[in-house]
């Protein structure tokens, strides 16, 4: 599914990552883990085909990121929920979905039943459909943006702490969805300071450090 | 190849769509560019035969001016919320992206445009003589404008200089441009015996490069 | 690799320094033969009789023609490196697109100099809007003062060489609409029958023009070749510098901190 080998990432010239070996199986769930700045952000973006590794290897899927094309290819199947959400702030939360769910290729009858189901499994009542995104609280623009992660129907899910800025609703919702994902099948990285949460998702948890693995445990 | 014209459709729409509800355009760049013909008058001592002689040079500095400001919006519009790195995992097209930022660019060009016009005419005292003429050099020029300005706004993307940079990159590009369009706005407004349809040519040989260029350009510098 | 970090903490070679002894001196004899040992260009009016001609001016076209002839020539060189770049993706293509934007600004900008000061007595004006080659090479000045202002900026060094070489590819593209632009746009210009077609062209004139052209070939080869391997080195060191820092980063790790951070051994 995933694998990593001696993988390095420059970010400008920083080496953000210094060497991680990881493999990760179809339908597991890992959670990663570290302090800040050891190299998660980067690990998930490097993952997701948006970094060229600088040495070593990185297969995602069967594709083998150290080209170009493969990076493209492999983005289109990995959702990955990032620090920024994503969304345009003067659309509504309605029109940002359907964007979304469109530019990856969805057509438009699909999308806008998908869209509608994906925003009630994410908690967001209909009221808020049509409200522009820059009326939103900050845990509401991060379910928006998950809901057009959903949309896609990934075969993996990157994702960068969600449960940052949300409320003890929206990080239920945040495991429904990953529990979801994972029913489906699916493959998820969670980076995430919520250990306790998270551990009930997953038994594996992979620790971080220097930019490289420092500890992999699945008790 | 309809992906293409479909990502390409829905990215101007989406473009399009913010500018209808944010106003940056209607509220900010309009007024700017009036602004830009009023200072114009004042600063060459408001002699109405002067500005007429002059009001296809301040027509065309005033709209890359305008541009300037449409193609940083554009570019704006992308960077505020990560909305690239979204676009970029979507899997679509850079040219289709392209082509969609470029087409929003050009739309808002064009209205500009109409305005600017009918600022020299109200200001300037103009008066349009070859109106065919006057549409064809709006438009093709609009084209050159947006195309080389989405690219050249893509470079500078996600560099803290960027509103600096943009102008000394951009505006030496589209030299040819200004002349081009100016002086078949002289021959359109009766201000010169030229022959503006020659320039026209010019400004289509301009456009087309621009658009193919930008089109094949763009995937090196939107992918990482 | 490393065993080349040892022997490069300069620029220079044996090969270069002579080649930079060699400009150093070709320089020298084209300054005396352009300012000193040939003649002012002093005619006499056919039916008046007067003086005219470019008089001592004239010197300045010693350095000028080839100076503007070697700047189109980084310019393009800069072109065929960028979209060598861009297919291969290599540092070699890269690094030598800067040192040939950077050594052709620095011509660019003589030539205007050049040019504006021999201009003020001959054309009698600094600066001819009209002129054709005058605008062009203002144009590709201004677009490769963007091109090195870019390069700059950018931070990340693959965004800079991606960025770069597509701005050089866009001025070098641009250069011949612009010269037909300006070319309609007045339809005049002073520079058109080669001036020097008019002068005497004696031995000794033509002889400083072809050294002239040597010499400053030979400039722009040495400039070119310095700026290159600092660019080189620069690459190198910062490639050394990522093995290091990548080394530092991973012996920094302190299993206290990592423990704090995630909520462990508390």
């Amino acid at each position: 599914m995933v694998e990593l080998n001696a993988a390095v990432a420059l970010l400008g010239r920083f080496p953000a990552l210094t060497g991680v070996d990881l493999r990760i199986e179809a339908g597991e769930t890992i959670l990663l883990q570290g302090p800040n700045g050891a190299g998660k952000t980067t690990l998930l973006r490097l993952c997701a085909g948006l970094l060229a590794p600088e040495s070593g290897t990185v297969t995602v899927l069967g594709h083998d990121l150290t080209a170009g094309s493969e990076r493209r290819a492999v983005r289109r199947r990995v959702a990955l929920l990032g620090h920024s959400t994503g969304l345009y702030e003067d659309l509504t939360v309605a029109e940002n979905v359907r964007f979304w769910a469109r530019a990856a290729g969805l057509d438009a009858e699909l999308s806008v039943e998908r869209v509608v189901g994906a925003l009630q499994r994410l908690g967001l009542d209909d009221g808020l459909l049509d409200l522009p995104v820059h009326r939103l609280s900050a845990g509401q623009r991060r379910r928006t943006s998950l809901a057009a992660l959903v949309v896609r129907r990934p075969e993996l899910w990157l994702l960068d702490e969600p449960h940052a800025g949300l409320d003890q609703a929206g990080r239920s919702v945040v495991d429904k969805l990953i529990g979801d994902a994972v029913a489906a099948g699916g493959t998820v990285v969670v980076s995430s300071h919520e250990l306790e949460r998270v551990r009930t998702l997953s038994p594996r948890v992979v620790t971080l450090a220097g930019g490289a693995v420092h500890r992999d445990t699945s008790p | 190849m309809s992906r293409f014209f479909a990502d390409a459709r829905l990215v101007a729409a989406k473009d399009l769509r913010i500018e209808a509800r944010s106003r940056v355009l209607l509220n900010q760049v309009a007024p700017f560019a009036l602004l830009v013909l009023v200072l114009f008058g004042f600063a060459l001592d408001a002699d109405q035969r002067t500005l007429r002689a002059f009001a296809p040079g301040l027509f065309w500095v005033a709209v890359l001016f305008c541009a300037l400001l449409a193609i940083q919006r554009s570019v704006s519009v992308e960077q505020a919320d990560g909305a690239l790195t979204g676009l970029r995992l979507s899997g679509m097209s850079p040219a289709a992206l392209f082509v969609g930022k470029a087409s929003a660019v050009f739309v808002q060009l064009v209205v500009l445009e109409v305005l600017l016009t009918a600022g020299i005419i109200v200001l300037y005292g103009s008066e349009v003589e070859q109106p065919l003429l006057v549409v064809a050099t709006g438009l093709l020029a609009a084209v050159a404008v947006a195309c080389t300005g989405t690219l050249y706004g893509a470079l500078a993307s996600g560099l803290g200089v960027r509103e600096t940079l943009l102008p000394i990159l951009l505006l030496p590009v589209l030299a040819p441009v200004l002349i081009g369009a100016t002086r078949a706005f002289d021959d359109a407004l009766g201000n010169a015996a030229v022959d503006g349809w020659a320039w026209l040519g010019l400004l289509a040989v301009f456009a087309v490069v621009a658009t193919a260029g930008g089109a094949l350009a763009h995937g090196a510098l939107v992918d990482e | 690799m490393t065993e080349t970090m040892e022997t490069t903490d300069t620029t220079g070679s044996r090969g270069s320094r002579l080649l930079g002894v060699v400009t150093l001196l070709g320089l020298a004899t084209l300054l005396l033969f352009a300012f000193a040992l040939t003649e002012p260009d002093v005619r006499l009016h056919p039916t008046t009789g007067q003086e005219i001609g470019q008089f001592d001016a004239v010197r300045l076209l010693y350095l000028h023609v080839p100076l503007a002839v070697f700047t189109y020539v980084a310019f393009v060189l800069c072109a065929v490196a960028s979209a060598g770049y861009l297919v291969k993706r290599t540092a070699w293509f890269d690094t030598m697109a800067y040192a040939a934007a950077e050594v052709g600004t620095v011509f660019c900008g003589l030539v205007l100099v050049t040019g504006s000061i021999w201009g003020r007595p001959v054309w009698n004006t600094w600066w001819e809007w009209g002129d054709v080659r005058l605008m062009t090479t203002l144009v590709l000045f201004l677009m490769f003062t963007g091109y090195l202002a870019l390069r700059r900026a950018t931070v990340d060094p693959r965004a800079s060489a991606r960025r770069g070489a597509v701005v050089a590819l866009v001025a070098v593209l641009d250069l011949p609409i612009v010269n037909r632009s300006v070319e309609w746009w007045e339809n005049r210009t002073l520079h058109q029958k080669s001036t020097l077609g008019e002068l005497k062209i004696q031995d000794l004139t033509l002889f400083t023009l072809m050294l002239g052209f040597l010499v400053l070939g030979l400039v722009l080869a040495w400039l070119l070749l310095h700026r290159f391997r600092v660019g080189w080195l620069e690459r190198e060191d910062a490639g050394h510098g990522v093995a290091t820092a990548i080394a530092e980063r991973r012996a920094d790790i302190d299993e206290g901190d990592v423990d704090a951070a995630v909520g462990e051994g508390a």
